[in-house]
Formats: C-alpha cells, sequence, structure tokens
C-alpha cells in the first residue's frame, strides 16, 4: 500500500473491496508518518490509540453494511492549536507543552464522526503567529520538497504533511493567511472558508475576528470534502454562520465557462519575476478554460498590512492573557507574589514573536492610542471589506498569487519582522473583508519551488471558488499550455 | 515614530509581561519601526466611516439565543485538570491578601 499518494476516492475504494481494512490503513499510515517525521518535524506527536480507535469504528460499520462516512478511514493530521480531547495541545508554545484538552474542537468531532481518522498534531508558528513555522518552541518545520526552506506558515506542520504524504488531508487555521500561504509553498491546496462558515469551538482563539479553521489537501476534491463535513452552524460558537452548508464536492463539476474573474492590478506589482509568470500563467488557463477576465481595482489594498497588524495584535494581546501561570500548565518557579506570577511565567513562556504581538497590540490598545490605532484600523477594515463588496458586484471570483514569492530559506527572514509582515499582503486582505480563498497549486520555480494562485470568492460561495480550482487542477494547472 | 525605553516599560506593566535588558532594548527600535509604517493609516480620511464591528452576521439578532437548560460541564476536575497547582477544588495562586 503506498500510503503517500492515498486519496479519499482511493480509499473508498480500497475499503469496499475489502483491499485493506481501516485498522490495516491506519496502522500503515501511523508506521510512515512517524518514519518520515525526522526529514519535516511536520508533526509534534502523534495519537496512535485514538487512530486506531477511530479506524475499528469504520471496521465495524463496514462489518455491519453501515455507510462508513464521507471520510471512512482517512488519515488526516490536526494542527496542534486544535484541541483534542486527551491529546496534547501545545500551539507550538512552551507555555502550553503539557496542556492536555479536556473537550474536543467541533471541526475534530465533525471530521471523525464522518470517519476520518486522526493521526497526530501538526507543528507551527507559535499560537499561529508567523509565516514561517520558525517560531515553533519546537523547532522549525523543513519544506519537504526543499529540506533547506520553510514549509511556510503559520500552518506548515499541516501543509507539509499533506505535500510529504504523511497524512491524507489536514486541518489548519489561517488567520492572515496561515493555510493558503503553507499550501502555495508545499504544492499543496488549502482553503480558508468564510468567516463563521467552520467552527471555531476549541480552536485556541489568536485574533477571533480574522480566525478560521480551513482544510489541506493534496487535490481540490478531499478538500472540498473535507470542508463540507467540518463547515455549519454550531452551537457552542455564537460566531458560526447558519447560512446552509452546500455540497461542495457534489458542485465541483459544473460549468466555469462565462465565470467572470477579476484580476486586480494592485496585486500585481512588484511580484518577484517567476511568481508573477507562474500566476500569469495560471490566469491564461483560465481565459483558456472559457472565463472572462476583467482588470479590477481594490484601491485600499496598500492599508492592509496596518490594518491588519494592528486589529490582529490587539485582539491577540487581549486572548493571550489567559497564559497567566495559574491555569495552564506551566508556571514560573519565581511566582512570590500574584503579579510576579504572571509578569515571570508569561516572560518565560512566550517567545519573541509573541511577545513582539503582545507589545504592539497592548500598545494599541492602551489609553491614548485606542483611537489613533485600533479604531482607526477598525474603519480601514470597512474600506477593505467595502473594495471587495464592490468588486463582486462585477466579477464572481478574483484571482491573485498568494505570496510574493516562493519558500525562502530557513533563517533568511527571521531577523527583520516587519518585512516578515510585508510577505502577507497578498493573503491578509481577504480574512479582513472574512471572505472565502485559497491557494490552489500553479506550477514551479525552474529551481522546483511550488507557486500557489489564490482564489477569493463572495461570501459563502465556497462551492463557486472550489469550482474555478477544480476546472484549473483537472485541465492541468499551468502545464496545461 | 520614536518609542521610549520607558514606554516599553510601561507597555510592558500593563501586558503582564516581564521583559530582559535585551529585550527591551529590541522592542524600542522594533516597535518603533512597526508603528511608523501604521502611520500610514493616517492617509486616509475616515471620519464618515463606521468601524467594522461585527465581520459577518446574517442571521437574526437572537438567533444566537438558546432556552437557559441544564447541561454537562466539565466540573472541577476537568477544569482544574491542566491547573500547576491546585487543591480543594480551587486553584492555588500565591497569597494576594497581606495579613
Amino acid at each position: 500500500m503506498d500510503v503517500a499518494s492515498l486519496t479519499i476516492d482511493r480509499i473508498r475504494e480500497g475499503l469496499l473491496r475489502r483491499e485493506f481494512s481501516a485498522v490495516e490503513l491506519a496502522t500503515e499510515a501511523l508506521r510512515f508518518a512517524q518514519s518520515e517525521n525526522a526529514k519535516t518535524n511536520a508533526y509534534l506527536h502523534f495519537c496512535p490509540e485514538r487512530a486506531l480507535g477511530a479506524a475499528r469504528r469504520v471496521d465495524e460499520k463496514l462489518a455491519r453494511s453501515q455507510a462508513p462516512g464521507p471520510l471512512a478511514a482517512v488519515p488526516v493530521a490536526v494542527k496542534d492549536v486544535i484541541c483534542t480531547r486527551g491529546v496534547r495541545t501545545t500551539c507550538g508554545s512552551r507555555l502550553l507543552a503539557h496542556y492536555v484538552p479536556p473537550y474536543d474542537a467541533t471541526a475534530v468531532i465533525r471530521l471523525e464522526q464522518a470517519g476520518g481518522v486522526v493521526l497526530g498534531k501538526t507543528n507551527c508558528d507559535e499560537f499561529a503567529m508567523g509565516s514561517s513555522t520558525e517560531n515553533s518552541a519546537f523547532g522549525p518545520v523543513r519544506n519537504p520538497l526543499a529540506p533547506d526552506r520553510v514549509p511556510g506558515g503559520s500552518s506548515g506542520g499541516s501543509a507539509a504533511a499533506v505535500a510529504q504524504g504523511t497524512a491524507v488531508v489536514a486541518l489548519g487555521s489561517d488567520t492572515g493567511g496561515s493555510i493558503r500561504q503553507p499550501a502555495s509553498f508545499c504544492g499543496v491546496v488549502g482553503v480558508t472558508p468564510t468567516y463563521g462558515r467552520v467552527s471555531r469551538y476549541g480552536l485556541v482563539a489568536f485574533a477571533s475576528s480574522l480566525d478560521h479553521i480551513g482544510p489541506l489537501a493534496r487535490n481540490v476534491p478531499d478538500a472540498a470534502r473535507l470542508l463540507r463535513v467540518t463547515a455549519g452552524r454550531d452551537e457552542m460558537d455564537s460566531t458560526s454562520a447558519f447560512a446552509p452548508v452546500a455540497d461542495y464536492p457534489a458542485l465541483l463539476d459544473g460549468e466555469v465557462r462565462g465565470t467572470r474573474v477579476g484580476l486586480p492590478r494592485e496585486y500585481f506589482e512588484g511580484l518577484a519575476s517567476e511568481t508573477g509568470e507562474l500566476v500569469h500563467r495560471g490566469v491564461e488557463v483560465l481565459a483558456r478554460l472559457g472565463c472572462e477576465l476583467r482588470q479590477i481595482s481594490l484601491p485600499h489594498t496598500r492599508y492592509a498590512i496596518a490594518c491588519y497588524y494592528i486589529i490582529c495584535t490587539a485582539e491577540a494581546s487581549s486572548n493571550l492573557a489567559r497564559y497567566d501561570g495559574a491555569r495552564y500548565t506551566i508556571r514560573s518557579s519565581e511566582s512570590e507574589t500574584l503579579i510576579g506570577m504572571y509578569r515571570n511565567t508569561r516572560g518565560e513562556g512566550f517567545g519573541a514573536e509573541c511577545k513582539r504581538r503582545i507589545m504592539l497590540g497592548t500598545y494599541v490598545l492602551s489609553s491614548g492610542y485606542y483611537d489613533a490605532y485600533y479604531l482607526k484600523a477598525q474603519k480601514v477594515r470597512t474600506l477593505i471589506a467595502r473594495d471587495f463588496s464592490a468588486a463582486f458586484r462585477e466579477v464572481d471570483a478574483i484571482v491573485t498569487p498568494v505570496s510574493p514569492f516562493p519558500a525562502f530559506r530557513l533563517g533568511e527572514k527571521l531577523d527583520d519582522p516587519l518585512e516578515m509582515y510585508l510577505s502577507d499582503i497578498y493573503t491578509i486582505t481577504g480574512d479582513l473583508a472574512g471572505i472565502p480563498c485559497m491557494s490552489v497549486p500553479c506550477g514551479r520555480t525552474a529551481s522546483g519551488l511550488p507557486v500557489g494562485m489564490q482564489i477569493l470568492a463572495n461570501h459563502f460561495d465556497e462551492a463557486g471558488m472550489l469550482r474555478l480550482a477544480h476546472a484549473f487542477e483537472r485541465a492541468g494547472g499551468v502545464n496545461a499550455l | 515614530m520614536k518609542i521610549t525605553e520607558a514606554e516599553v516599560r510601561y507597555v510592558a506593566d500593563l501586558a503582564n509581561l516581564k521583559l530582559s535588558e535585551e529585550e527591551g532594548r529590541k522592542f524600542c527600535s522594533e516597535l518603533g519601526e512597526i508603528l511608523a509604517y501604521m502611520d500610514t493609516l493616517n492617509e486616509l480620511d475616515t471620519s464618515a466611516v463606521e468601524p467594522m464591528a461585527q465581520v459577518l452576521y446574517e442571521a437574526e439578532e437572537t438567533a444566537t439565543l438558546r432556552e437557559d437548560v441544564e447541561r454537562t460541564v466539565l466540573g472541577p476536575e476537568g477544569a482544574l485538570a491542566n491547573a500547576p497547582a491546585a487543591g480543594a477544588g480551587f486553584y492555588k495562586v500565591p497569597k494576594v491578601i497581606e495579613r
């Protein structure tokens, strides 16, 4: 059994033809993932008992001729910011190195109810803050396609596991591009659904008005399947959306001829040459598929980085206040007084990027600066969201690059936080507007580094977005030219 | 935009975050640079723009309300399972009240 190239369809076929049982597949998938992990450090820890238990339930259903669920026996990796009952959830942080959640995230419950088999938890930037997975307290992840380079971040472990074949699909989280950018760096599909489409119950909060859970996969149909089972209203997350969930996998094959695709000029200025060339070729493929291309403008794009890093750091400084030494496993040994316990635990526990963001967020929320920074940014966010609403009156989808450049070398950008923030320019706007967006593989550079093409759609039009991505993928991507 | 070391210390106190001498110095220059970049927002006149307080909400205002019925919760054991120090059903913390 070649577990590294399995798809959900192939697993279903193998199960129904009795080529392998769910337990056999889980055993082999765990063995393979564990033996390959030293190459990338994609997984932080595995949960074999849980995986085999889930697989046994699938086999029992099959033995009773019951439907085993749309994700039956599918090996899944879960980013370690998503809570798993009884299985450590560290958020890539020293502060939560021993934290064992007493409950499961809704997305995990749903994927397991659908027959999915969680193999383990994936590495990420500490509390999902970063664009390279170098901010993990447990060592960086290596890009499986270029081991001296980063996998992107913050869901770098999930993207690397899917690219490496140590998971068929994975859950990631996205606040400013943390699913799409690593997907593009690792050559896989990554989907950030509409804000509220997937419940965040059990997702450790970073910036609550921007956080999303979404799927990563090796092809569009598999991403659509994982999205379908995890999406939908959840009473445990009051921000989860009531809108009905479409049957995304069933809607993939619709016609894309005549789809109006907007190309925002602000996103194609100053691109690294090879990335730009590949995305332009991707756009040409869409034209050949019958899409109608339109030049559009999203005029407030240049303010998005400043807007985003004010809002996300402000919310992070508030959300991370809970790590105080009283409740979450780690307390500084120097805790003579209550305030001392807070200050020392946090000072010793948080890594550099978390401290930077807590400081920035506290500053922009502090007395005298709230109006100038936080309130101002919330108003600019309205303008950015309006740019998209106006664009979607004229087009059905928007196509852009995901990142200005392909995967960079480990350590290359660590010394310049502002430069690292600026590289998020193409992905943060979608999060600010709350619209669905995704990265689909769009060829490789001359040195073999993957490049992603971003597709953005209007609120709750995941089906239209995935259909366009699927048509592009089925046509052979940029190789269709 | 210049951030002084005293301002960095003040903000670190607000955040209950102990910083080393070196971190304090580093944040002076880094935060100053990042905040200067954020000042680009002042190019925009937003006097007539509403702040985006809600990302997306498509349902009725009362849709998220539910009946107030009892249900299973974590309970003290579950809630305290991750506490660095606990006892008698409570979190243990350093002494707060001076005698």
